[in-house]
């Protein structure tokens, strides 16, 4: 089971990445590029020599990996294909956060080192982002921690089987959010647009605008990680424990490929946010979350 | 207007008939005629003399005038027009960097194409003010050009853009090697009209008539590019606002009507098509037959879509109110051509300038109800598309008057002398001006080109300013203006 772990881990979140583009090829009448293009496209890049500035600093070279290491690390924690994590520990949820934090410090602080002004503002606006996404991802699950009292995030597998019909409501609610921050963290549309070229407009992409190399791929690889990790957390709260250990593995991947499926269409369907709207949008996240408060609350101490 | 000569679009003069006035005497007449600039540029006069020749358009009665300024070789400056008149800011400096001649107390000597880095930029002063410099190369395909914001977070106060790396000096080859070649390379996106802007001044200048049937096959081609270029740009917004269903959508219509004209004239822009005296290539009725029927599928498409974006609240969230330009402001600026009309200033020189075959076609000018934003510029392009679709259509029909008829007369016959020519194309951006004077010798001596760029760039930075950094991309698309046409 741990190898089918580690076999989804390495390989899932390319395929998300190529079912995401394909969705985008098919609203879109083309045919698309293989579901297989970006893993061919991080083995093409893993053998490219990579071009590093003047300007830079350690913290440029250090921080891909830096970058690729949190998410891995953090991937620790997060039940995948099996139902359940490798290591299930109490605070689990903090260890996961912070490591992802730790992350994007990094990627924030290396866009900077270079000294563009683009990178700067990508740096400026991802850092904003983040900082309203975070309280919003604690809220939501330290809420759902707190119904069952197992402060570990095998405590998101019961709330729909356990809580009853507030169960359902804290599951849909907690689903949205979560599926909300994989477009904001993943850089989707209509937060972000991974395709374009204008450098003016980009968040995640400018950031990495001076990264070639296996430098990109491990940036490129630790998103696409991100997306899945957050799309694992919403496939254990919704699939039910008890059926057999195979057909948990099929819904999972079942569950993986309608989320990507589902980004690829917002994608397609609607044009990207205004700039200076999107707190509008990840305030949308904010306030989800604190209904899933609400609810746990009402659970808890209502009637 | 005593001391200027009244004359038409597609006309010459002679030189000799235009009025030579005392700079002071022109600079007053120019100030008190409150026309619109459309050419102002220098020649040399021998020993050392100078020769500023002023042209005037008065679209409302569809007339141009001419006048003239000899400066001696000792004068080398003048009080300049553009604290009267902004619109000739451009102008002015155009001619101080070709001729030297300084305009005094002219607010803004910017170079126009050359010794760029001698330029300091504005600055703004301010703990969080920082400055974003773009350019000279971008990411993708597009032309060098360089861009400097001045920003607070993310709202620009002020853009300043840098021209000119492009400059290849068109109008000095134009002198040496005059050939369709080179008019129709000189803005790759408006072939037909510089071509025909081209073409129309030779034959001016050479007295020869052009055949009724080429004529239509023209101004076919002409509506064609309008529409190819307008339908890219529709999906170039969409793009830019990663809309993809619209830029997939126009992405390709646009290669259906490009490709129609690839079967016209072996090129999918229209190059080899035009030639002075004509056209090179007959379009035959199965061909004719073939257009109109992709034409109609084009816009069949083209409808469904746009109608599909301006239902979607996404879409129109980021396109209205968006890199507004208000009308005062684009007449002042002098802006002309589409970004003109989007800002809703009546300004369309195939229908100001009286046109023999559009009225015999029963063309008529639309006025288009605008406010300058990008939505406006995205809705005007698709009236213009149904717009030249009609056109189109007409004249297809009129084609099969002249089935059997010469496309090209014989070209062979000199230039006239001491003459000057003017031809005002409308191109899909705007007005595209040539103007040849030619010498005792019957040779060309000076040719100037204007591209509606050279009036319109500023009016993109004045529509950037107070809006976000990140909608630049997009106010720049609305926009499309050409860098190498503005360049030469």
């Amino acid at each position: 089971m741990l190898i089918l772990n580690l076999l989804i881990l390495l390989f899932v979140p390319f395929l998300m990445a190529g079912v995401i583009k394909k969705t985008k090829a098919f609203w879109g009448g083309r045919q698309g590029a293989s579901v297989l293009q970006p893993f061919y496209d991080f083995k093409k890049l893993l053998k490219k020599d990579f071009v590093i500035s003047e300007t830079t600093s350690q913290v440029f070279k250090i921080a891909p990996v830096i970058s690729i290491v949190t998410v891995l690390f953090a991937s620790l924690f997060i039940p995948l294909a099996t139902g359940s994590a490798l290591i299930n520990i109490t605070g689990g949820l903090i260890i996961f956060a912070y490591t992802l934090s730790l992350g994007k410090f990094f990627s924030l602080i290396s866009a900077m080192d270079t000294g563009s002004s683009f990178e700067g503002m990508g740096a400026s606006r991802e850092a904003c982002f983040t900082s309203i996404v975070e309280p919003a991802f604690f809220i939501t699950i330290a809420s759902i921690m707190a119904l069952s009292g197992n402060y570990t995030f095998e405590s998101l597998q019961n709330v729909l089987s356990n809580a009853g019909s507030y169960g359902i409501l804290i599951t849909i609610f907690a689903v949205v959010v979560l599926f909300l921050m994989i477009l904001i963290e993943g850089s989707r549309v209509p937060v972000d647009d991974p395709a374009t070229h204008l450098e003016l407009t980009m968040i995640h992409e400018v950031m990495i605008l001076d990264n070639s190399g296996s430098d990109l791929a491990f940036f490129t690889w630790a998103n696409s990680i991100k997306m899945f990790l957050i799309s694992s957390l919403i496939a254990y709260m919704i699939i039910p424990q008890s059926i057999a250990e195979w057909a948990y593995v099929l819904c999972y991947l079942a569950v993986m490929f309608v989320i990507s499926v589902l980004i690829g269409t917002i994608e397609s369907g609607m044009a990207r946010i205004r700039m200076s709207h999107v707190f509008e949008f990840i305030f949308i996240m904010s306030s989800l979350a604190l209904v899933v408060l609400a609810l746990v609350t009402a659970k808890m101490f209502g009637g | 207007m005593t001391n200027w000569i009244k004359t038409r679009n597609n006309t010459k003069l002679n030189l000799a008939d235009i009025p030579e006035l005392s700079i002071n005497e022109l600079r007053s007449e120019i100030i008190s005629s409150a026309l619109r600039p459309v050419g102002f540029f220098g020649k040399d006069w021998g020993m050392g003399r100078t020769k500023l020749f002023v042209i005037l358009a008065d679209d409302k009665n569809g007339e141009l005038y001419v006048s003239s300024a000899l400066f001696g070789a000792e004068e080398k400056s003048y009080e300049c027009l553009t604290n009267e008149i902004p619109a000739f800011h451009i102008f002015e400096r155009e001619f101080y960097e070709q001729f030297g001649i300084q305009p005094l107390n002219h607010p803004w000597l910017k170079p126009v194409r050359l010794n760029q880095d001698e330029y300091k930029f504005f600055e703004m002063n301010g703990e969080e003010v920082h400055q974003v410099a773009v350019g000279p190369i971008h990411a993708g395909v597009i032309e060098p050009g360089h861009f400097r914001f001045m920003c607070n977070g993310e709202t620009v106060y002020h853009l300043e853009i840098m021209l000119g790396y492009q400059h290849r000096g068109v109008e000095e080859l134009m002198l040496s090697n005059p050939s369709n070649q080179l008019a129709e390379s000189i803005c790759g996106d408006s072939v037909i009209a510089y071509n025909t802007a081209y073409s129309q001044v030779m034959e001016i200048l050479k007295d020869i008539e052009i055949p009724q049937k080429a004529q239509l096959i023209r101004k076919a081609a002409l509506e064609m590019e309008r529409m190819a270029i307008h339908i890219g740009d529709l999906g170039a917004i969409a793009g830019d606002i990663a809309y993809l269903m619209g830029a997939s959508v126009f992405g390709a219509t646009r290669t259906l009507v490009i490709n129609t004209m690839l079967e016209f004239s072996g090129s999918r822009f229209g190059r080899g098509l035009i030639t002075v005296g004509g056209v090179n290539y007959d379009i035959t009725e199965d061909k004719l037959q073939r257009a109109l029927k992709t034409l109609e599928k084009v816009i069949k498409d083209v409808e469904r879509m746009t109608n599909t974006m301006l239902k979607n609240s996404t879409v129109m969230s980021r396109l209205e109110k968006t890199g507004t330009i208000s009308m005062e402001r684009a007449k002042e600026a002098g802006l002309v051509g589409m970004a003109a009309r989007a800002a809703g200033v009546d300004l369309d020189s195939r229908f100001d300038f009286p046109d023999k075959l559009l009225s015999e076609l029963q063309i008529e000018k639309k006025f288009f109800k605008a406010s300058g934003d990008v939505n406006s510029r995205f809705k005007l392009r698709y009236k213009e598309i149904l717009q030249s679709y009609s056109i189109i259509k007409k004249i297809f029909a009129k084609m099969k008057d002249y089935t059997n008829d010469k496309i090209c007369t014989d070209n062979n016959t000199g230039l006239s002398q001491n003459s000057l020519a003017i031809s005002i194309v409308e191109g899909w951006r705007g007005e595209v001006v040539h103007i040849a004077l030619t010498d005792d010798n019957r040779k060309l001596s000076r040719y100037k080109i204007k591209d509606p760029s050279f009036n319109n760039w500023y009016g993109l930075a004045l529509a950037v300013r107070n809006n976000g950094v990140s909608d630049f991309p997009l106010c720049n698309k609305s926009f499309n203006l050409s860098y190498s046409g503005n360049d030469l």
